[in-house]
């Protein structure tokens, strides 16, 4: 809770820096203040009252860690930030948005009533439906954000009428209540039909397959930093609170359930990598390419009591790559019209260093040893198995061979290719962000005990 | 003397609002004007709101009726920064149908 209110507070303060002229500080500070956040966060360890705060937030191992999670990302994002909003007089706007949806997500995992967790999900949501529409004068920007609005409000009406099932059954928002009702023989049916409901709207929160089609066009129109935030914070932090959602909710999981969830986790990894094979834009390809790592997410539901510490390993490994991959495609698409792979053409001469953070980024993603994409899969895989799920775990291992191709793509492009433009200076925090993420993918692939037995 | 919901029964209440919800949703899906589709999206949130309230009154707990509270706030919040978007969009194109968003070709 104390994570919570500092983070309102920050997102506070960014607003109120513009009216004193600080706009110059608000980055700097923003991003220390968020550091010092992660760290007292990670290291929270006072019990909790119960009964404290109404019993709206409960601070578990699994809320702290994944809250860190994201405080680390959007420090690591805001870095970014710097230079794309250089120009405007808006920052104070931006920084605060996306601090306020930082608080959101925290909402989301570190929720103990149903009412925390529509608020959280809501503020998430409305701050990224702004943010995508926010080149305002170019139209294919308006678009991204009014498919992901219209989307996006669908998902949260069935989210929001699976709760109301659930209050139906039950009485009560109260977490622990609901969790006693799931497990409990005389349950209305009206429960059930609320835990499907809620699935769905998370199922497209997630872009997992039937309900992604929103995703590679939203991703591809909105602003590149915003694209960045959508594809690596926002899909964990769904996939996080859609993981808290079916432990409290749906813990002994019907053989049935369990059969949908790994069809749509096949088909989210089947059709992700396929449709991404004849992408030339790099943003969709990303796009694809997190459809398909949403499946592999989905994939730690089949064994919910043990997969927490995997979802999180899995989780920072593909987020971090996401922002390497990002700081680079920042970088090199930034005084460019589009971001086909042509811009990425013989990177590897004018900037060898950016092309080392990408190919380390899409190596860990496509799953190459040393890096920490690897171990996620593996651990993951290893878990899908004895959990006595053969099937999926050929087939997850067919489609990691797939996304080579295509991750290879990139690379090639970077490495045989000849460069046709000037090489021009963007400023250091490119350089600082992508070199950041990548030496933390080969530190977490290294050595995947420092946060495997955080939970 | 009987409350209203024990005269209609509280089967007949989640009916309604299913159907309510389901004009919302297939509003959504068949409907191409932006406007239209907002209202959609309200009468779907709106849909949930009753059927809080009389969940709310059949388990005599206010929690639920506190609910619609924040939904209705959310619901205004979401309506507000639509309608900043469809502005936007009006004033690059010049009007609000969304089949003339086709850019992003998927």
């Amino acid at each position: 809770m104390n994570t919570l209110i500092a983070i309102v507070g920050l997102g506070v303060f960014c607003l109120v820096a513009e009216i004193f002229n600080f706009r110059k500080a608000i980055i700097p500070v923003s991003v220390i203040a968020l550091l010092a956040l992660f760290g007292l966060t990670i290291t929270d360890n006072l019990p909790q009252v119960a009964g404290d705060y109404s019993n709206m937030i409960e601070e578990t191992s699994f809320s702290k860690t994944f809250s860190s999670l994201f405080i680390l990302l959007t420090a690591l994002l805001l870095v970014l930030s710097n230079n794309v909003y250089k120009n405007t007089s808006k920052i104070s706007d931006f920084i605060s948005i996306k601090i306020f949806m930082l608080s959101g997500a925290i909402a989301m995992v570190s929720f103990n009533n149903m009412a925390m967790f529509f608020l959280g999900i809501e503020v998430l949501s409305i701050a990224l439906y702004v943010l995508a529409g926010s080149h305002r004068l170019d139209i294919r920007s308006n678009e991204a954000g009014m498919k992901y609005f219209l989307m996006g409000s669908f998902a949260s009406g069935i989210l929001l009428f699976g709760i109301a099932m659930l209050y139906g059954a039950t009485g009560t928002f109260d977490v622990p209540t609901l969790y006693d009702a799931s497990i409990s023989a005389n349950t209305e049916y009206w429960f059930y039909i609320g835990v499907i409901l809620i699935t769905i709207g998370m199922l497209f929160k997630i872009a997992a397959v039937p309900f992604h089609f929103w995703a590679p066009d939203v991703y591809e129109g909105a602003p590149l930093i915003v694209t960045a935030f959508m594809s690596t914070f926002a899909k964990v932090v769904a996939m996080a609170a859609f993981f808290k959602l079916i432990t409290i909710l749906n813990s002994y999981m019907a053989y049935s359930y369990e059969i949908v969830i790994l069809v749509i986790s096949i088909l989210s990894m089947t059709i992700g990598n396929i449709m991404a094979l004849r992408q030339n834009s790099v943003k969709r390809i990303l796009a694809f390419s997190g459809i398909s790592h949403a499946g592999f997410l989905l994939m730690t539901l089949l064994n919910i009591g043990a997969a927490a510490n995997n979802l999180l390993y899995y989780s920072a490994s593909y987020a971090l790559a996401g922002v390497a991959a990002f700081s680079v495609l920042i970088y090199v698409c930034k005084n460019e019209d589009d971001d086909k792979i042509d811009n990425f053409n013989g990177l590897a001469k004018r900037n060898p260093l950016m092309a080392v953070i990408m190919s380390l980024a899409l190596l860990s993603m496509a799953g190459i040893p040393i890096l920490s994409g690897f171990f996620a899969k593996l651990f993951l895989l290893n878990q899908v198995i004895s959990a006595g799920f053969l099937v999926l775990a050929i087939v997850a291992i067919v489609n990691s061979m797939i996304s080579v191709y295509y991750y290879f793509r990139v690379i090639l492009a970077m490495y045989t290719k000849d460069s046709v433009k000037q090489e021009v200076e963007h400023g250091s925090e490119f350089y600082i962000v992508g070199i950041v993420a990548a030496v933390l993918l080969i530190v977490l692939g290294l050595f995947p005990d420092t946060i495997l037995h955080l939970i | 003397m009987q409350s209203i919901l024990e005269q209609v029964g509280i089967g007949n209440y989640i009916i309604l609002s299913a159907l309510l919800f389901c004009i919302g949703a297939f509003g959504i899906l068949y409907r191409r004007n932006a406007i239209i589709m907002f209202m959609s999206i309200e009468i779907m949130l709106n849909a949930v709101n009753l059927l809080l309230v009389a969940f709310s009154t059949y388990h005599q707990d206010a929690s639920g009726q506190v609910f619609v509270f924040f939904t209705m706030a959310v619901a205004a919040a979401e309506v507000a920064v639509g309608l900043a978007i469809l502005v936007s969009i009006y004033r690059n194109i010049g009007n609000i149908d969304i089949d003339n968003l086709k850019n992003l070709k998927g």
